[in-house]
């Protein structure tokens, strides 16, 4: 770096900060999009997507539906301590049917295979990177992209909005249950309260969510993992950075889709 | 004009990282059907120049023509088919850990870019696998099955040469063949290497820094230092050249003109 005036230090590091993330930005831009475009490219590696789509469909069934039989059960304890004192139980199907659809189904089941899924993917790609086997694949006449990304981003956007769609399931059971076990509620009275209250649209878009989700997993797992360099610690860190990566561009996404789709 | 066009010819090619030049000037002819061996201490840019070669990396300036065509002006399916006539042995073998060994070594017939030939079903493959793995002198019934981390390290050696020499390259690259293996072992491995290429009829360079190993398996040698090539000559002078650091370099002193940079 050139010797500069102090000062003037700053408004250097500045700039390299906001160039590296403009760089970065590109960088994973480009990537997203040779992932994605080799869709349409034969050979599509069918054993690869088979096995992602195992991996992160039926695999994380467990911890997610663990995940949203939970927290469906502890909105309907909690909207009741809150809402006792103003007589409106009725609106406790309500809550938990809309709370799990639109948001806590999508972003908890998301949170969860992001962590399961997303760091699996960078440690193996990882790993492979730093083994040099990423090169070989190269000098085995094997696009990378092809056969490591674009099998795993289609896998992950095809098997979130599946997942979503049990967590959506259970979490309303996990409200049914405490509301009808613990609150005694009359099960008839809550199921047609739930019935009333959600739309097809909530469900949907709860779906939509989750499979741009799905995309985002994926590629901060292939991503992260594609660029680690230097051993263990690089794999390690990579894993890190691609769960941390998901979860905020997961969150940060949520909150854009739920602005175009439901505020109006 | 009486010599015929060499298969590899490499003219000025020069390639840095930063301020440290790796590559310096860099020309070297390769002729069909024999055994270039690239010699020189770590770090001298072996490595650089075989990526270089492979097309994984880009030089700075320079060019490498492989049958009369410059590599780097060539369109991204041309290379893919040049990619499919070169087969590479890794240092580290870098097998997949995540395939059986029959896999890993019809790779390339199973999922590789393959012009002008269909892609092999899985039965076909594995009988071809089963027969390359029989050509470098393993059990190939007993260890088709195994996983890489199941073999020992010369035997990860030979199915990495299998999985190199399975589509039949024209030219075929080894990095540090016989590193990491003992004195016997290496012997055998060079051996296989002559062997299969004489089989095969290919072009081969090699980088290496075991005397033993150089002049076994090579034809021409080249002695690299700092980015340069100080010395080229055919195998059986290397031992006796009167290069200074030639001499040193092969016969191991520890007075020369090579000073080994500590520092980084």
């Amino acid at each position: 770096m050139y010797q500069m005036k102090r000062p003037w230090i700053w408004v250097a590091m500045l700039g390299r900060m906001v160039l590296n993330g403009i760089k970065e930005t590109g960088t994973l831009a480009l990537f997203a999009i040779r992932g994605f475009i080799n869709i349409f490219y034969p050979p599509f590696y069918w054993r690869i997507f088979w096995g992602s789509l195992l991996d992160i469909g039926y695999l994380s069934l467990p911890v997610v539906a663990l995940t949203a039989l939970f927290s469906g059960g502890v909105i309907a304890l909690q909207s009741y301590t809150g809402m006792s004192q103003y007589h409106v139980n009725s609106a406790i199907a309500n809550i938990v049917v809309l709370a799990v659809t639109r948001e806590l189904g999508p972003v908890l089941a998301g949170l969860m295979v992001a962590g399961r899924v997303g760091a699996a993917m960078a440690a193996e790609i990882g790993t492979m990177q730093v083994t040099n086997q990423i090169d070989a694949l190269k000098t085995l006449s094997t696009n990378p992209i092809k056969y490591l990304v674009t099998p795993r981003l289609l896998a992950a956007t095809f098997a979130l909005p599946f997942l979503v769609l049990i967590a959506d399931i259970l979490g309303v059971l996990g409200g049914f249950t405490v509301s009808v076990i613990k609150l005694e509620f009359s099960p008839e009275g809550y199921i047609a309260a739930t019935l009333n209250a959600v739309k097809p649209i909530d469900i949907t878009i709860g779906l939509v969510k989750a499979a741009v989700f799905g995309f985002l997993i994926a590629l901060m797992g292939c991503y992260h993992g594609y660029r680690s360099r230097g051993g263990a610690q690089g794999v390690g860190a990579a894993t890190t950075s691609a769960v941390v990566a998901a979860s905020i561009l997961l969150l940060v996404f949520d909150y854009l889709l739920t602005d175009i789709f439901f505020a109006k | 004009m009486n010599q015929p066009y060499p298969k590899i010819r490499i003219r000025n090619l020069s390639k840095s990282f930063g301020s440290n030049y790796v590559l310096r000037n860099i020309n070297m002819d390769v002729m069909k059907g024999t055994s270039f061996v690239i010699i020189g201490g770590s770090g001298s840019g072996k490595s650089v120049l075989l990526r270089c070669i492979l097309g994984l990396m880009a030089p700075d300036s320079g060019t490498i023509e492989i049958d009369g065509k410059n590599i780097f002006e060539l369109s991204y399916s041309e290379q893919a088919e040049k990619l499919q006539e070169m087969g590479m042995l890794f240092q580290n073998s870098a097998l997949f850990d995540s395939l059986p060994i029959w896999e890993n070594v019809a790779f390339s017939l199973l999922n590789g870019h393959r012009k002008n030939q269909p892609r092999a079903n899985r039965a076909q493959a594995r009988k071809r696998a089963n027969r390359v793995l029989k050509l470098v002198g393993l059990d190939a019934n007993n260890i088709e099955d195994l996983y890489p981390n199941e073999l020992s390290g010369g035997m990860q050696k030979r199915v990495g040469l299998a999985r190199a020499i399975a589509s039949k390259p024209e030219i075929i690259f080894f990095d540090e063949p016989t590193t990491g293996l003992d004195p016997i072992m290496g012997a055998i491995i060079d051996n296989l290497i002559v062997d299969c290429v004489k089989k095969l009829g290919s072009t081969t360079i090699a980088i290496t820094h075991d005397m033993a190993s150089a002049q076994r398996i090579g034809d021409q040698v080249a002695m690299l230092y700092k980015g340069e090539l100080i010395w080229q000559g055919e195998a059986d002078k290397l031992m006796y050249s009167d290069n200074p650091y030639v001499h040193q370099f092969t016969h191991g002193l520890y007075e020369g003109p090579i000073k080994m940079e500590i520092k980084v």
